[in-house]
């Protein structure tokens, strides 16, 4: 894919990735022959799937996988929103905060404690470099940056993930109601 | 007890004061008692002592003068002198010009005003009675009226009498006193009973603990008025456990009262019983609105429930209940006694009498104060409560309590009535009056009332419980800088949500802080939002800028 | 004595006795009103305000669970005020636990989750307040996780009216609100309580469940309860 050759009427798209499990990508994944498809209409331009580093400077429709959870992902997601024109929140982890977000409660110090002190790693300490610093509480992406479509679900379906995208991709609203919700 | 031996009683009583040529009332209200008034009379009954003059001057314990700033006061009558700020050490020559020109220095000619504009009707005995003693109150014509409606009156005619006055609800809500008496007294039962609300809470009132401190008889007098009005045999007094000094003279009141054969069974000879309990509420705010009052009575959790049905149809126990606020009951006696006529003389169109305000805030002369109706908030503030302090200018005044709203300088000439506080966004209340000046952030004082209302919300309902939670945060954002303009669109989502969904009157009630701030002092608000700025420099926006950067 | 009475809901001529709410009148008449604090069975405390309507003449909203109808009433059960109230009132139950319904037992069978559904919501705009909440697994049958609890008291109520027991009741005020075991204690050293489950059957979120049971397994029937209360009666009843 090379992003020179994209046609007008191809719409350019994106695909990250913040505290999540990534089972949303693997639902993304499991659209199988129907990627193919989209291919006519879409070009994935950025994606833990693709090779490209650096976020394009403009982007048709970016789906968030995942919660904000540390300082770098709150970098990232402010950077996709200002180059994104749509902005996806798919699955629980980027709509809810989900299951990253079970710490809140018991707050950053007593979960660095007991990940990196208790746990008998063989030099215990919290690290201070390379691991991005955690945030005070995981939050969901539209508690960061304004956020134009929810796709709830854990993960979403293939089935509601391809509904999404299709009708995104024609310029409608995609009414989800009945086809996904949290948890599902 | 009948009316001729209530009258030996008052006349014995007068006999008994006219004997002294001076009587010193030290007030022993909350307000002078914390300045050490107890410690006043101690010297000036030991000054009495020394000098002998026991027999000709009496020192007594009077109620609550009002300018609370000033005390610990005496009154020296029969000459109507008021000292202020009465030291122990003052006790000699008090005693010692009692038959010369009043000493200057313990009068404060600035102070005039106070009480010069003030139209006193529940507090017109303040400072010379003794709230301990049936005997002065029955002496200041007490309990004539009680007797008078048992055997003069029948119970529609009490009650036409009330509605004819056209007293309304005190408590807040301005309801016809009138029409809740007549619809309990036409409830079919064979038990009634008759509740005097004294569960006051707001922020900065204390109108109805002054009243229960100095008139507990007059309370009694009114309930009882009332008891018989509608047919009731039971009452109860609900009081905070936090007014120590009300629950002690209520109860003390009550067994006086008993005794006297004005309480109990077959009060006055005639074959009306009453009997009157005084219950302590535990503290919690909400045991004011009158159905988590009745839950708190009859031993569950106070929280309120959905109306109807209304008390006056089931109340405590299930029966008709009639409730009424501490003010209110305050007023019966003096209207049945005087009739409907006089107090209709008093107030405006559709708000009759006198209303007690507790005047706190950037006021010079705060305390308690009790006004016509129909007075303007300015006479209020600058005249009675002598304007602001330190020149400063005048920016808001709220009434109401954590429901009320604040009011800027173009309403200071309404009246106070319960309309035309309503037409100005906030509401008569039960009589809690704070006034601020340009040092006041309006943001801040939405927070600080929805933190009150976020605290004492009983967590019944949801709308109340988590709404006035949201709310308090996105308040405190606001104040720390830390807002956007999409917050305030929620905080005004939310305000209307809470206001309409909510179940009682504290979750209602908990918007209207926000919402008459954000109607007159919106530029106050983005302030602090968009220039990230406090223009009166209360929030600390500088340094949660720095953190959140 | 109680009469017979016609009204209107949402236009639609109806009948009921005047001891009914405008809840049963609605429900026999397979008009929707959504409802979280009720359930068939007990006793009405109209706590959760998402049953409540519009009434003609009336400028407040009245919840239908507790009002009981009156002759010429004209209601209105849907608007659009009442269906953004109604999304706000979920949103805030969502906002005030710790909900995640992707580990959760009850999860696909959760009256909570279904009513986000029902009201259409798919994100949550007001700040989650991530409370610190008790978990109580101290009961050899059942436990009670506070985070997923929304204060709705149908255990408070179930325990108290049909069992008899009184084990649970509230404590704290406004969002510090939490349900609890006799004297707040851990659930296992109950004195009162008679392991009947009831408390669980009746709860609408994952906040009470049977221990061991997997999500699939611990779906719930309060269905029992109406017939409970009616057994009881008719024996009450010569």
């Amino acid at each position: 894919m090379n992003d020179t050759h994209a046609s007008t009427a191809k719409k350019s798209m994106a695909t990250i990735w913040l505290d999540g499990c990534s089972g949303c990508h693997m639902s993304f994944l499991d659209l199988d022959e129907r990627l193919l498809e989209l291919t006519a209409q879409m070009e994935l331009v950025y994606s833990p799937l693709v090779d490209r580093k650096d976020f394009p400077e403009h982007v048709d429709i970016t789906l968030v996988e995942g919660s904000v959870s540390s300082e770098e992902d709150l970098h990232k997601i402010r950077l996709v929103r200002a180059h994104t024109q749509t902005l996806v929140s798919l699955g629980d982890c980027a709509v809810t905060g989900n299951v990253p977000s079970l710490r809140n409660p018991i707050g950053v110090a007593a979960i660095e404690q007991r990940a990196y002190l208790e746990s008998g790693l063989l030099h215990p300490a919290i690290p201070d470099q390379v691991v991005p610093k955690l945030l005070p509480f995981v939050r969901p992406v539209h508690a960061v940056v304004k956020v134009d479509l929810y796709v709830p679900g854990c993960p979403p379906s293939a089935d509601t993930i391809y509904y999404a995208l299709t009708e995104v991709l024609a310029g409608r609203t995609p009414d989800l109601s009945d086809r996904t919700r949290f948890g599902k | 007890m009948n009316t001729e031996e209530l009258h030996q009683i008052a006349i014995d009583e007068q006999t008994r004061q006219r004997q002294y040529k001076h009587r010193l009332f030290v007030c022993m209200g909350t307000g002078c008692l914390a300045a050490h008034s107890d410690q006043v009379k101690q010297s000036l009954e030991a000054e009495v002592e020394r000098r002998e003059l026991k027999g000709q001057c009496q020192i007594a314990s009077g109620g609550c003068q009002g300018l609370c700033v000033a005390g610990p006061m005496v009154t020296v009558e029969p000459q109507g002198t008021l000292y202020q700020h009465v030291q122990p050490q003052d006790a000699a020559e008090v005693i010692e010009t009692l038959d010369q020109s009043p000493i200057e220095r313990l009068q404060d000619r600035t102070t005039e005003s106070f009480f010069q504009r003030q139209t006193k009707v529940v507090l017109n005995l303040a400072g010379r009675v003794d709230p301990e003693r049936i005997e002065d109150y029955i002496a200041a014509d007490g309990y004539s009226a009680l007797l008078k409606a048992l055997t003069e009156m029948t119970p529609a005619e009490v009650i036409e009498q009330i509605t004819a006055s056209g007293l309304r609800g005190r408590g807040g809500a301005g309801y016809p006193a009138g029409l809740k008496w007549s619809t309990v007294g036409k409830a079919r039962s064979e038990h009634k009973y008759v509740i005097c609300n004294g569960d006051e809470g707001d922020p900065g009132a204390f109108m109805d603990r002054s009243v229960m401190e100095d008139y507990p008889h007059r309370i009694i007098e009114g309930m009882a008025i009332a008891a018989y009005a509608v047919g009731a045999d039971n009452g109860y007094i609900y009081v905070r456990a936090e007014y120590p000094l009300a629950v002690k003279r209520l109860g003390l009141a009550i067994r006086q009262a008993q005794k006297h054969g004005l309480l109990g069974n077959n009060i006055g000879g005639t074959s009306f019983n009453f009997h009157l309990e005084i219950r302590m509420g535990a503290g919690a705010f909400v045991c004011g609105e009158e159905t988590a009052l009745i839950a708190s009575i009859e031993g569950g959790r106070g929280v309120p429930r959905p109306r109807p049905p209304y008390p006056a149809a089931s109340g405590v126990f299930g029966q008709p209940t009639l409730i009424n606020n501490v003010e209110t009951f305050a007023n019966v006696a003096q209207i049945i006694a005087r009739g409907s006529d006089w107090f209709t003389g008093i107030g405006t169109e559709k708000s009759k009498g006198t209303k007690i305000f507790a005047l706190t805030g950037k006021i010079n002369n705060s305390g308690l104060i009790e006004v016509p109706m129909g007075i303007t908030l300015r006479e209020i503030i600058y005249d009675i409560g002598g304007g602001i302090p330190n020149d400063r200018s005048f920016k808001a005044v709220q009434t109401g309590g954590p429901s009320g709203g604040c009011m800027p300088t173009e309403y200071l000439d309404i009246v106070v009535d319960y309309e035309s506080l309503q037409k100005a966004g906030s509401h008569m209340g039960s009589g809690g009056m704070i006034v601020m000046d340009e040092t006041s952030c309006m943001v801040d004082v939405a927070k600080y009332f929805m933190e009150f209302c976020m605290t004492e919300s009983c967590g019944k309902c949801v709308p109340c419980r988590v709404g006035t939670a949201q709310m308090y945060d996105l308040l405190n954002k606001i104040t720390h800088g830390e807002a956007t303009l999409d917050d305030l669109a929620m905080l005004e989502k939310l305000c209307g949500m809470v206001r309409a969904t909510s179940l009682c009157g504290l979750g209602q009630g908990a918007p209207i802080p926000v919402l008459s701030t954000l109607r007159y002092f919106r530029d106050e608000y983005l302030a602090h939002i968009v220039d990230k700025h406090c223009p009166a420099g209360v929030c600390n926006i500088t340094a949660a800028e720095r953190t959140t950067a | 004595m109680t009469n017979v009475v016609t009204l209107k809901i949402n236009d639609r001529d109806v009948s009921g006795r005047d001891d009914e709410t405008i809840l049963e009148i609605a429900r026999q008449n397979a008009i929707f009103i959504p409802t979280l604090c009720h359930l068939d069975g007990l006793g009405d405390i109209g706590a959760c305000r998402l049953c409540l309507v519009e009434i003609k003449g009336n400028n407040k909203l009245l919840p239908a669970c507790v009002v009981v109808v009156q002759e010429g009433m004209e209601i209105l059960t849907d608007s659009p005020r009442l269906a953004e109230y109604r999304q706000m009132i979920v949103q805030m139950l969502f906002a005030e636990g710790n909900h995640v319904c992707s580990v959760c037992v009850s999860n696909g069978h959760c009256e909570l989750q279904d009513m986000a559904h029902t009201v259409q919501i798919d994100h949550i705009d007001l700040a989650y307040q991530y409370p610190k909440r008790e978990v109580d697994a101290s009961h050899n049958l059942f436990s009670l996780d506070r985070n997923r609890c929304i204060l709705c008291t149908r255990c408070v109520r179930v325990c108290d009216e049909i069992e008899g027991v009184h084990t649970w009741d509230l404590m704290g005020r406004g969002i510090q609100s939490q349900v609890i075991i006799d004297m707040n204690q851990p659930w296992g050293t109950s004195d009162t309580c008679t392991s009947c489950g009831k408390c669980v059957q009746v709860c609408p979120t994952g906040a009470l469940f049977e221990k061991g049971k997997a999500v699939a397994e611990m779906t719930k029937n309060p269905a029992f309860l109406p017939y409970l209360v009616s057994m009881r009666e008719s024996k009450k009843s010569p």
